[in-house]
Parts: C-alpha cells; sequence; structure tokens
C-alpha cells in the first residue's frame, strides 16, 4: 500500500505580548524586558528545533478613556535590538520581527534587516505590519499618519523599494581580494532609483548582499486588501484561524490567490498564533486551563474589553452581570487608543448584536463572554491530544504550522518543548534536527529571485 | 595623579584606506558578526573604557560631495546598534557605542533601541550622535529638499538627544509595579509624556521601553571643528575634540566648557577626549614607514579622518596622552590606523606602558559604562519634579 508523504509541521515561538493573554500575575512569570527572559525562550524554542521565535511591535502605549492601560503587560524592548542580540546564544532560530511599513523609511529598515540578516548569517524575517493612526503618530518627527486607504500602497510600495535595495548588491559584489587592491567587484554597487508615490529615493545602499538574499517576510492583516498583499508579497502568512473550518476556509482562500502572482502553492505558509494548555491528562489540562481564563480575565479586564466594543465608558457594570443594554457609540473609537484588537471589529453594533445573542444562549456574564471570545485556547489536552490535534489540523490543510504564544514569561514554552515535540517527531510530522542553516531552509522557501537582471547579464 | 579614559573607535579594517589590505585585515570577514566580536574582545582584553562603532546612512566615499565609484576601498557597513546588539552577550563589561546619524532618524526608534541595548548589554550602551548635511545621503530618504544648514543640523541633533533622554527618563525607575491585589502591571502616575516640542519635530510619549539599567546611557559626539561644539555642550556626556597639540586642545577644552556653562545642563558632568588616529610599533621609524608604505598604496597621504595622525612607539604615544591631558581632556579617543595592527598595539603594549606609569586601570572597577566613567546614575527627571511637586 502506498502512503502519502505526510506533511512536515512548521513550529514557531512568539514571545508573550503587551495583552490580556499574557498572564503576569503568576508566580511563575518573569520579567517581559530582561535579556535572559529572551535567552530562555529562544534557547528552549531552539532545542525544539523550531522555525523561528517572533517578536510583535508597538509604538505607543496603550490608552483607554485618556489614561495609559495598566492592568496588562506594558512595555516591551526594540525589536531589532533584541533579534540581533539574540543571535549570539542561538545557532539556527529564524528571528522574526514585526516592523512597521508607516513609521519607518525603506532606506533604515532595509539596512537594519540586511545588518541582521548577515549578523545572524541567514536568520532574519519581516513581518510588515501597516498603520494609520494619528495616535502612534504623535510619536514620530516624521509625523502624522496616513490616510487609512493609503496605508496598503505605502506598504507595498515600501516592501518593493525594500527589495529593490536589497538587490542592489550582487552575490559576490565583494571580492575582498588584497593583493589586488581590488575590494569591490563594481564601482557602482548598491547602485538604486525608486520613484513612486510614497518614495521618491535613489543613491547608493551601504549593506552588501545578505545571506538571504532578502529576509522573509510575513504578513499579518487579515482584510481582503491584507490576504492580497500576503498573496503577492510574503513568504508566510501569521494568520488569526486555528480551528479545522475557519482555518481550511483561510487557507484555501489565502493559497488560492497565488496563482495571480504567478507564484506556487508551497512560496507562502500559513502559521496561525496559537495557545495551548497542557496538562497530564485531558480532564487536568481542561482544569488548568479553566484556571488560566480566569487570570486572563478579571472583572476589570472584562469591563475593559467590553469598552472597546461599546466605544464608551462600561466602569458602571457589573462584570458578573448581563451585558450592557446600551447600545455602542457610534464613530471613531475613542476610547481604546492604541490597540489592534480595536480594529477587529469593524461593526460595533453587529458585533454587540451578535455577543448578546451569544451571552443570552448560553447565559453568559460579561466576564464570561469576554473569556469565550479572547482567551479560548487553541489546544488544550495532554501532550499526546495537543500532538494529534496539531497534526489533524495540518495534514487537513487548516495551516502549514503554528505560531505558538505561552500565556506565562518566558519559561511558558518549555513544557510543549519537552512533552509535545517529541510525540510530533514520534510521528514523522516534526524534524528531530535542522537539515539546514538559514530560517529560508527551514521553511522550505528558495532563494528569492531578485537577482539584478544586469548580474545575469553580466555573466 | 588620576587615570586615563581609553576608547577606541572602529570603522571597517581601520581609519586608513587600504587598512584592509595588510596582513591579518580579514577583510573578507567584515560583514560577519565574527570578525566584530573577535574585535571587540580584543578592546575588551585591554580594560579600554569603550568602543565607538562608525556608522553613516550612505556608503562610504572618497569624494567630499558626491559618491565615489572606486573598486579599491572598503564600501559597506552593517548597522552599528545591531553590531553592538550582536557582541553585548559576548562581552562582559566593557562599554558598547555604537554611531547613529541623528539627521535622518527617529527619536522614538533611537531612544527604545539604545535603551534596549543597555538591558541587553546590562547596562554598558551609549549613543555616538552623528549628524549629516551630505546631499546625496539626503536623497536616500527623500525627505527634505534641501539638506539643513550646519548650525541645523546640530541643532537638530542637539534636539534629537533631548527628545531621546526624556524618552529614557519617561518611565520612572520602578514604574512597574506588578500590583495583583489591584490587578495593576504599572503604576501609571510613573509613566510620563515628554511633549518634546522643537523647531523641527514633535514627539509625545511615553517610550514603550522602560527605563534603561543606566538611566542614561551615555551620548557621545565628535568635533572635527568649533561648529559641533554648541552640539556637545548641549547634548553630550562626553565631547572627542582632535587632539592636535596642549595649546591648540587647551582652547577648544575651554571654548566647549564656557558653551557648556551658558547653553547647556549645569550640573551635568561632561567629559571631554582628546580624539587622535594612530599609528603604533615599537621602532618609531617603523611606524613612520608602515604610515608611508600604506599611503603608497592608497595614492594619497592619509589625514586622519579628522583626527590628528600619530606614528610613534607606544611609550611615546603615552607621553603624549600625558602632555595632552594637561589640557583639560579626561581621556583619549583612538582610532587604530590599521584595527588588525594598531588595536592590538593599544590593548598589549601601549596599555601595560600608561599601567607602568599608573594611569590606567588593572581590571573592570564598575559594571556599567557610567560606573567606569566615573558618572553617576541620574535619577527620571520627572521622578525628581514629582517629587518637589509633593
Amino acid at each position: 500500500m502506498s502512503r502519502k508523504a505526510l506533511k512536515q509541521i512548521h513550529l514557531a515561538a512568539h514571545f508573550p505580548g503587551v495583552n490580556n493573554t499574557t498572564v503576569w500575575s503568576d508566580p511563575a512569570a518573569g520579567s517581559h524586558i530582561d535579556f535572559d527572559s529572551f535567552v530562555h525562550f529562544a534557547r528552549t524554542a531552539e532545542r525544539a528545533k523550531f522555525d523561528f521565535l517572533f517578536l510583535a511591535e508597538g509604538l505607543r502605549l496603550r490608552e483607554q478613556g485618556g489614561q495609559i492601560y495598566d492592568l496588562d503587560v506594558v512595555g516591551r524592548p526594540d525589536t531589532f535590538t533584541v533579534l540581533a542580540a539574540l543571535a549570539a546564544v542561538t545557532d539556527r532560530l529564524g528571528l522574526t520581527g514585526t516592523i512597521n511599513s508607516t513609521f519607518n523609511e525603506p532606506y533604515e529598515v532595509a539596512r537594519q534587516f540586511a545588518s541582521l540578516d548577515h549578523l545572524s548569517e541567514g536568520r532574519a524575517a519581516w513581518n510588515v505590519v501597516t498603520s494609520w493612526d494619528a495616535f502612534t503618530g504623535e510619536n514620530f518627527r516624521r509625523g502624522g499618519f496616513l490616510p487609512r486607504e493609503d496605508r496598503y500602497t505605502r506598504a507595498r510600495e515600501f516592501l518593493a523599494t525594500a527589495n529593490e535595495l536589497f538587490d542592489s548588491w550582487e552575490r559576490g559584489a565583494v571580492v575582498a581580494d588584497a593583493p589586488s587592491g581590488r575590494f569591490l567587484r563594481d564601482g557602482r554597487a548598491g547602485a538604486f532609483a525608486h520613484r513612486g508615490p510614497h518614495f521618491d529615493i535613489g543613491g547608493r545602499f551601504n549593506v552588501p548582499r545578505s545571506p538571504q538574499g532578502r529576509p522573509v517576510i510575513f504578513q499579518a492583516g487579515d482584510s481582503d486588501e491584507g490576504r492580497e498583499f500576503a498573496a503577492a508579497s510574503a513568504d508566510a502568512i501569521f494568520g488569526r484561524y486555528g480551528t479545522l473550518d475557519e482555518g481550511r476556509a483561510f487557507y484555501a482562500d489565502v493559497k488560492r490567490r497565488l496563482a495571480a502572482y504567478d507564484r506556487t502553492h508551497d512560496q507562502l505558509k500559513i502559521l496561525p498564533a496559537a495557545t495551548f494548555v497542557l496538562g497530564d491528562t485531558d480532564a487536568e489540562a481542561h482544569e488548568a486551563a479553566y484556571e488560566v481564563r480566569r487570570l486572563q480575565v478579571s472583572g476589570q479586564t472584562a469591563i475593559k474589553y467590553l469598552e472597546h466594543v461599546w466605544n464608551r465608558d462600561l466602569s458602571g457594570y457589573d462584570p458578573d452581570g448581563p451585558l450592557p443594554d446600551v447600545d455602542p457609540l457610534p464613530g471613531e473609537n475613542t476610547i481604546a487608543l492604541g490597540r489592534a484588537s480595536v480594529r477587529q471589529f469593524r461593526d460595533p453594533l453587529e458585533t454587540a448584536r451578535r455577543w448578546r445573542a451569544l451571552a443570552e444562549a448560553k447565559n453568559l456574564s460579561i466576564r464570561e463572554l469576554v473569556i469565550s471570545t479572547t482567551s479560548e485556547q487553541t489546544f488544550i489536552g495532554s501532550p499526546g491530544t495537543v500532538a494529534e490535534a496539531i497534526d489533524t489540523l495540518v495534514q487537513a490543510d487548516a495551516a502549514d504550522g503554528f505560531i505558538l504564544v505561552p500565556h506565562i514569561t518566558p519559561g511558558g514554552l518549555d513544557v510543549f518543548a519537552d512533552t509535545v515535540v517529541p510525540l510530533l517527531q514520534e510521528r514523522g510530522v516534526f524534524r528531530t534536527d535542522y537539515e539546514g542553516t538559514t530560517l529560508r531552509d527551514h521553511l522550505g522557501l528558495a532563494d528569492p529571485g531578485g537577482e539584478p537582471a544586469r548580474e545575469a547579464a553580466a555573466s | 595623579m588620576s587615570e586615563i579614559h581609553l576608547a577606541v573607535a572602529l570603522d571597517g579594517a581601520g581609519g586608513h584606506p587600504v587598512a584592509w589590505r595588510e596582513t591579518g585585515a580579514r577583510p573578507a570577514e567584515l560583514f560577519t558578526a565574527r570578525y566584530w566580536a573577535g574585535v571587540v574582545a580584543e578592546a575588551e582584553a585591554g580594560l579600554l573604557d569603550f568602543v565607538t562603532l562608525d556608522d553613516a546612512l550612505a556608503l562610504q566615499s572618497a569624494s567630499p560631495g558626491a559618491q565615489d565609484e572606486r573598486t579599491d576601498q572598503v564600501r559597506g557597513r552593517l548597522d552599528a546598534v545591531l553590531t553592538a546588539a550582536r557582541v553585548a552577550p559576548l562581552t562582559g563589561r566593557i562599554g558598547l557605542v555604537p554611531g547613529v546619524t541623528t539627521t535622518h532618524t527617529e527619536p522614538f526608534h533611537v531612544s527604545k533601541a539604545v535603551a534596549t541595548l543597555d538591558h541587553v548589554s546590562r547596562g554598558r550602551a551609549g549613543l555616538d550622535v552623528q549628524v549629516s548635511g551630505l546631499p546625496y545621503e539626503e536623497r536616500h530618504f527623500g525627505r527634505r529638499p534641501v539638506p539643513l544648514q550646519e548650525d541645523e543640523l546640530h541643532e537638530e541633533a542637539a534636539d534629537h538627544v533631548e527628545a531621546v533622554r526624556r524618552l529614557w527618563d519617561s518611565w520612572e525607575d520602578d514604574a512597574e509595579i506588578r500590583d495583583v491585589a489591584t490587578g495593576r502591571f504599572v503604576d501609571r502616575d510613573k509613566l510620563h509624556y515628554i511633549d518634546f516640542e522643537g523647531r523641527h519635530f514633535s514627539v509625545r510619549g511615553p517610550s514603550i521601553t522602560p527605563r534603561p539599567p543606566q538611566g542614561q546611557p551615555v551620548v557621545t559626539a565628535r568635533a572635527t571643528d568649533s561648529a559641533a561644539y554648541g552640539l556637545i555642550a548641549r547634548a553630550a556626556d562626553i565631547g572627542f575634540l582632535p587632539s592636535r597639540d596642549t595649546a591648540g586642545t587647551r582652547a577648544a577644552v575651554t571654548a566647549v566648557r564656557q558653551l557648556r556653562e551658558s547653553a547647556g545642563p549645569g550640573g551635568r558632568p561632561l567629559h571631554l577626549f582628546g580624539e587622535l588616529t594612530v599609528f603604533l610599533d615599537e621602532d618609531a621609524a617603523a611606524a613612520a614607514d608602515r604610515l608611508g608604505r600604506l599611503d603608497a598604496l592608497a595614492g594619497d597621504p592619509y589625514e586622519g579622518g579628522g583626527a590628528p595622525v600619530f606614528t610613534g612607539t607606544p611609550a611615546q604615544l603615552a607621553d603624549l596622552l600625558q602632555e595632552h591631558r594637561e589640557a583639560g581632556l579626561s581621556g583619549f579617543r583612538l582610532r587604530p590606523g590599521v584595527i588588525a595592527h594598531d588595536l592590538p598595539a593599544i590593548t598589549r603594549t601601549l596599555v601595560p606602558e600608561l599601567r607602568r606609569r599608573g594611569l590606567f586601570r588593572r581590571e573592570y572597577e564598575a559594571d556599567t559604562l557610567r560606573g567606569l566613567l566615573g558618572l553617576d546614575r541620574p535619577a527620571s527627571r520627572y521622578a525628581v519634579s514629582a517629587l518637589r511637586a509633593s
């Protein structure tokens, strides 16, 4: 009997961030700033042979009701700097950083990623995100913000410009031959010129071509525009759908879009974020998951979360009581600023209606409703149950793998590495050692095209 | 007699344009972490105070106002902040001071990057402020049609540093409280908007990165002539001045100190370091011959890149440093002409020579760069003002 080869799972680790799913009150929770925390987390991910470590980014402290939000973890270090330092304490782990295309400039960002790729010997990846808000823009001298409809046009042009810079040095342009005195092969190395609606720049890029040619590109948005951007330009999607039906629908939709850009099915990996709670038995895991949810969503947190949708002060409501009887305030959300999650609620009235119906049908309090919408763990169970669930989703094309987000910093990944990973290896669906040295190798991505035409012409 | 502080400026294979062709230069490794780790480890073995890493947002060029097309010199360099971060976990005591061009960067990004370098190095970070008025560098950003005038560039750089410093102070040291009883992770009263408003930009704050271990990482700036004196006076913890002779150095020191008094942050201490490019050999003639040979290979005499050129023995250099110090300098930044040759000459011969004279440390006496420089850890300005208000 012939057997179809098993699809190999990709796994990555997301350093727990500034949201209510990160439990800081647990005695096991450590610092989210000290470099030791990042070292521990990265080494665990590398010990488990994960593809990469993922860092999110924030450019303004979140506010609610005109005050800095204080219930969740607040603050984080600089993405590039942490990743460069982690390159010194790891050998194979990919290093993925979220960097905004709205509040940066292509020359500087391309230079930082090319440098990170050199300094890590080919392990850099860029999660390209966009933003438009004036609130974040207040922290930036170039200021301001974009009309919302322009954020993807800027992101697309930003990435295209960065690619032109990455490609401006040919492979082998640095000869460094001391006896002949020839350092460069071509005195025009790094020459570029880009003219578009957002960027009109030209000159010489100053970092030679890096080991991966270009960093691996991630994209995280879920809108129609975001999906199209990913199909056109990304190597991987940091996705949101971790269940079988939603995952399969998203997977099929995005992979279908690839053909329009002359790209094949395996040139874009779908990697949803996933949380997990493990126990010796499934029952123990479910019990633990209940406790975790209660820690993630206090009564105060539940009220604050609801305010994101209602766009108004709900502090007078009882978190253990029913949902507010008033409707969300229309217009721009002004109560919660700097939160990505707010943008998910495109139609607050509709969201409120749906949640009221859900709460009524299941008899949920405010806090229980928020628990059910924000902190349903993706995988709960014994290591065997979780390994099977992950494998099932991947083999069914609901995902190509998962970016795991533990709820404890920095030790939350340890138990997964020690118990679930060996089971996936036994199933023959996850590597027992790295087979290559670069992140492109781990993800099975080919070298980027885009070698400059003049090299082909010259050779 | 008090000790001399010593730093080295690192750039590619060294200051001299053909340094990359010298024995041991490893020019094919200039874009690897291995190279930089090795160089910084050598500086740390000599117990130097810190290294600076030169940087620019343009390719190197031998022409003053344009990008050249030469193929016989080092071209290309890695981002200095990332390089410093990459070597931070591999070193333990030496200060790491990357160059940052303030003309084209965002104070918010720079502030969190250097704060993070301070976190990952546990208190050894600095920031070497660089300005750029080059039109071809401006074209890499396309932000302003015409570069700023020189005085405006320095004023903008000083504003940049002020915004960066306020962001470092914007989290009080004990802002993170993790108060389980009230459910509060931070005390929001200890996070502060900086509301910087300058002529060229404004920044709201607070930082997203908690206050760095040193409170304020060490800010350095260089003056190759008097144009940058005001920047040093307003913004720096250490100013680098070309160390030509005692009289000239004394005049520069006096000018900067007077500006510090009138326009600068009054009480904050300011180190002034002399700066020299050095070619060191056990025999003075050998050092001069070596420079001559390199110049012949390059086709032009080397001017030192804004720092006077010294050739001679380590003992002669020690004499010179002692003499110039009398002009009011507390230390020196040396630019090795050839890193492969002159950096080990500094760490293995100059340093022991200074030590024999009782002028240099025998062990690292502090864990942080501020500690090595004898600078206190400042309190957050906002914590202090909150205290006054109460």
